[in-house]
C-alpha cells in the first residue's frame, strides 16, 4: 500500500460518513487542499464555504454545533487554530461540538514554507481545557477518527497531515479515543510518536534493533485527554523516553509526556525530539533530516540517552 | 405559559421596560460592579422582543426546538438581558441579586451551560453575528421556520469578524436572521464616531447584501414594526440600527462612557430609580 495524505483520507471519510444529517462541513476557499469537494459534490446543502475568513468559519461551525449539528471547519492548521481565542469563546467555553479540522502541519508540508508550518497548533489547543485533540499516523487511524467525532461530546482537533504515510495499521484496527496505540514493545528505550513521526520512529526501532537496542514505539493518536499510564509504565521499565513530533517542542506531545513523567515519578530521563523556530521551504525528507525529525534522527536521539 | 403571543400593548411595554430598568439598577448596586449604559439602552428593544409578541420561546422548555434564537453578542450587557429572562419566566427572579456571585448562574458575563435561555456564552465581542449565521443556516438546512435575532452593541461592530459575517449572511440570502445593533453611541473609553466611526452604517450593511432598517430604539412602536419586518422580508438577512443613548433613563448617565462598566452606589442608585419611575423614559 502506498502513502496517503492523512487530509486525503479525512476527505474519503468524511465523503463516506456525510449520509448522515448532522455533518456539515466548511471551509474557508480551500475545499482542494483540505479534499472536501467530493462532499460538497454530494450535499451540497451541508456545505459552507465562508472564503478566507476563518474566524468567521469557527462562529458559524458553533452556530451549526449549537443547533445540533456536528460540523467539520477545515483549514490549514496555521490559520485556524491561529485563531485560538474565537476557538477560546465560541467553541470551548460554549462546549460546541464542533471539529477543527487542520491540515498541513508541521515542516513536513514541505516547499510551501513556514507561514503555511503549523507549528504551534497543538499547544494552542491543549491550552483549552475541554478541547480533544487527535492526531492519526495513518488512513486507517484518520478513518477510525473521523468515526469516533461523529458522536463525541464536546470541541475536538483533528490534526493532519498534507504528505502521504506510510499505512501502519491494518482495515480490522480498533481506534480507542484516550489510549496510545503500543505497536512495539522494547526494554532499552520507548519511542513515543505522534502522526507523520510513528511511522519514522518504527524505522528508527529497527536501525536500533540492529545494533543490538530493543525499542518500543507508541502511537499518540489522542494528544487530549492525554492517557499516560502505558507510557510512564514502559518509561519506568526502560528508564528512557524519546518523543517525536513535527511540532514546537514546547506544548505538544513532548510537553505531555514529560508532564506525565514528572508527575508520576517515573524517574526516566526524556529526548524530545520536534521542531525549534520556525520553518522554511524544502522538501519533506530534507527538512525531516535536516531537524532530525526522521528515523535516522530519532535513532541518534535514543542513542544519545543510551550512551548516559 | 408566559409564552409572548398576544397582541402588544405599547402601554405595558413602557411599563414592563421602566419595570426592568429598575431591576437593573438594583443588580448592579447589589453586585458592586457591572455595565449599566448598556443595559440601559438595550432595554426597549429586549422589552419588544421578548414581551412585544415577536420572540417564540417556552420559559418552561427552553430546548424546545421550535424556539427563535436570540443571541446576546454584547455580552457585558447582562443585567439588561437577565432581568429580561427573569421576567419572561426563565427562573425566579431572585436570582437577580445573585448577579456576578461565586456560585451563582448569574454570569459576569452569559453562560448558556449554566442558566437555562441563554443560547450563546459570549462576552468576547465580535464573535456572536457569526454563531448566529451557524445557526440561521442549520434552520434553512433543516427547513425550519425559526428565526435567529443577534444583537450586537456599535462599538463592537468595529470587529472585522462582523464584518465576515455580514458578507456571509448577506452572500447566503440569510433571511432567517436578525441582526440588532445597539447603536447608543458611547464604547467604553469615549464616542464611537470619535473611536473609530461606524457611518455610513446602513449603507455599509446594504453594500453587504443586507436589509437595513434605522429606527429610534427607545419608540417602542418603532421597535415592533421593526422587528415584524426583518421577520416578514424575504431573500435578504435584515439589520435593525437601533437609535439608542447609553445609559438611557438615567439623565447623568446617559452618553457619559463613565458608566459602560461600573456600578452605582446606594445613593446612586436611589436617584436613579426615582428618576426612572418618575421619568418619560420609553
Amino acid at each position: 500500500m502506498g502513502a496517503v495524505a492523512t487530509r486525503k483520507a479525512f476527505g474519503d471519510a468524511i465523503l463516506r460518513l456525510g449520509e448522515d444529517p448532522r455533518v456539515v462541513v466548511l471551509t474557508g476557499d480551500l475545499k482542494n487542499s483540505t479534499h472536501t469537494e467530493d462532499f460538497e459534490a454530494k450535499y451540497p446543502e451541508r456545505f459552507v464555504d465562508v472564503g478566507i475568513a476563518e474566524s468567521n468559519m469557527i462562529g458559524v461551525a458553533a452556530g451549526l454545533a449549537l443547533s445540533g449539528k456536528v460540523p467539520f471547519a477545515c483549514s490549514f492548521s496555521a490559520f485556524i487554530t491561529g485563531r485560538q481565542e474565537t476557538i477560546r469563546v465560541s467553541v470551548g467555553y460554549n462546549e460546541a461540538n464542533v471539529r477543527i479540522v487542520g491540515t498541513h502541519v508541521g515542516i513536513g508540508i514541505g516547499e510551501d514554507g513556514a507561514t503555511q508550518m503549523a507549528m504551534e497548533d497543538v499547544a494552542a489547543m491543549r491550552a483549552l481545557p475541554n478541547m480533544a485533540i487527535i492526531q492519526p499516523c495513518d488512513e486507517v487511524e484518520t478513518h477510525r477518527a473521523v468515526e469516533y467525532l461523529l458522536d463525541h461530546q464536546g470541541p475536538a482537533f483533528l490534526r493532519l497531515t498534507r504528505q502521504g504515510v506510510p499505512a501502519i495499521h491494518g482495515d480490522d484496527y480498533t481506534f480507542r479515543f484516550g489510549e496510545p496505540d503500543v505497536l512495539r514493545e522494547g526494554s532499552d528505550v520507548v519511542l513515543v510518536a505522534t502522526g507523520a513521526q510513528v511511522a519514522e520512529a518504527l524505522g528508527a526501532a529497527d536501525a536500533l534493533a540492529t545494533e543490538g537496542v530493543s525499542a518500543g514505539v507508541v502511537n499518540v493518536h489522542t494528544l487530549q485527554p492525554f492517557g499516560s499510564a502505558s507510557i510512564v509504565e514502559r518509561a519506568r521499565a526502560t528508564g528512557r523516553v524519546v518523543t517525536a513530533e513535527d511540532h514546537n517542542v514546547n506544548g505538544g506531545l513532548g510537553s505531555a509526556v514529560a508532564e506525565a513523567l514528572a508527575e508520576a515519578g517515573a524517574g526516566a530521563r526524556q529526548v524530545r525530539v520536534g521542531l525549534r523556530g520556525y520553518g522554511e521551504s524544502g522538501t519533506t525528507a530534507e527538512l525531516y533530516a535536516a531537524r532530525g525529525l526522521d528515523a535516522a534522527g530519532i535513532a541518534t536521539a535514543a542513542r544519545a540517552l543510551l550512551d548516559r | 405559559m408566559a409564552q409572548a403571543a398576544t397582541a402588544p400593548n405599547v402601554d405595558d411595554l413602557a411599563r414592563i421596560a421602566k419595570e426592568l430598568r429598575v431591576d437593573i439598577i438594583r443588580m448592579l448596586v447589589k453586585a458592586g460592579s457591572g455595565h449599566p449604559g448598556g443595559s440601559l439602552s438595550e432595554i426597549d428593544m429586549l422589552t419588544c422582543l421578548y414581551f412585544g409578541g415577536v420572540l417564540r420561546y417556552r420559559p418552561d422548555e427552553p430546548d424546545w426546538p421550535g424556539r427563535d434564537r436570540f443571541v446576546l453578542s454584547k455580552g457585558h450587557c447582562t443585567p439588561g438581558f437577565y432581568s429580561t429572562l427573569a421576567r419572561a419566566g426563565y427562573f425566579d427572579r431572585e436570582l437577580l441579586w445573585t448577579f456576578r456571585e461565586f456560585g451563582s448562574a448569574l454570569q459576569g458575563h452569559p453562560d448558556r451551560t449554566r442558566l437555562a435561555g441563554v443560547e450563546v456564552s459570549a462576552g468576547s465581542l465580535g464573535q456572536g453575528l457569526s454563531i448566529a449565521t451557524g445557526m440561521a443556516i442549520s434552520a434553512r438546512i433543516d427547513g425550519a421556520d425559526w428565526h435567529t435575532y443577534c444583537m450586537l452593541g456599535d462599538g463592537e461592530s468595529q470587529a472585522g469578524q462582523v464584518w465576515e459575517a455580514v458578507m456571509t449572511a448577506g452572500n447566503a440570502k440569510l433571511d432567517n436572521l436578525t441582526a440588532i445593533i445597539d447603536f447608543n453611541q458611547v464604547q467604553q473609553t469615549g464616542l464611537v464616531a470619535r473611536i473609530q466611526d461606524l457611518e455610513p452604517l446602513a449603507d455599509k450593511f446594504r453594500a453587504f447584501k443586507w436589509n437595513a432598517i434605522s429606527i429610534d430604539g427607545h419608540d417602542h412602536a418603532q421597535c415592533l414594526n421593526a422587528l415584524n419586518l426583518a421577520r416578514e422580508h424575504t431573500g435578504e438577512p435584515t439589520v435593525i440600527i437601533s437609535r439608542t443613548l447609553k445609559g438611557k433613563g438615567v439623565s447623568w448617565m446617559e452618553l457619559d462612557h463613565d458608566w459602560h462598566g461600573k456600578a452605582p452606589d446606594e445613593a446612586q442608585a436611589e436617584r436613579a430609580i426615582e428618576e426612572i419611575l418618575n421619568g418619560g423614559a420609553a
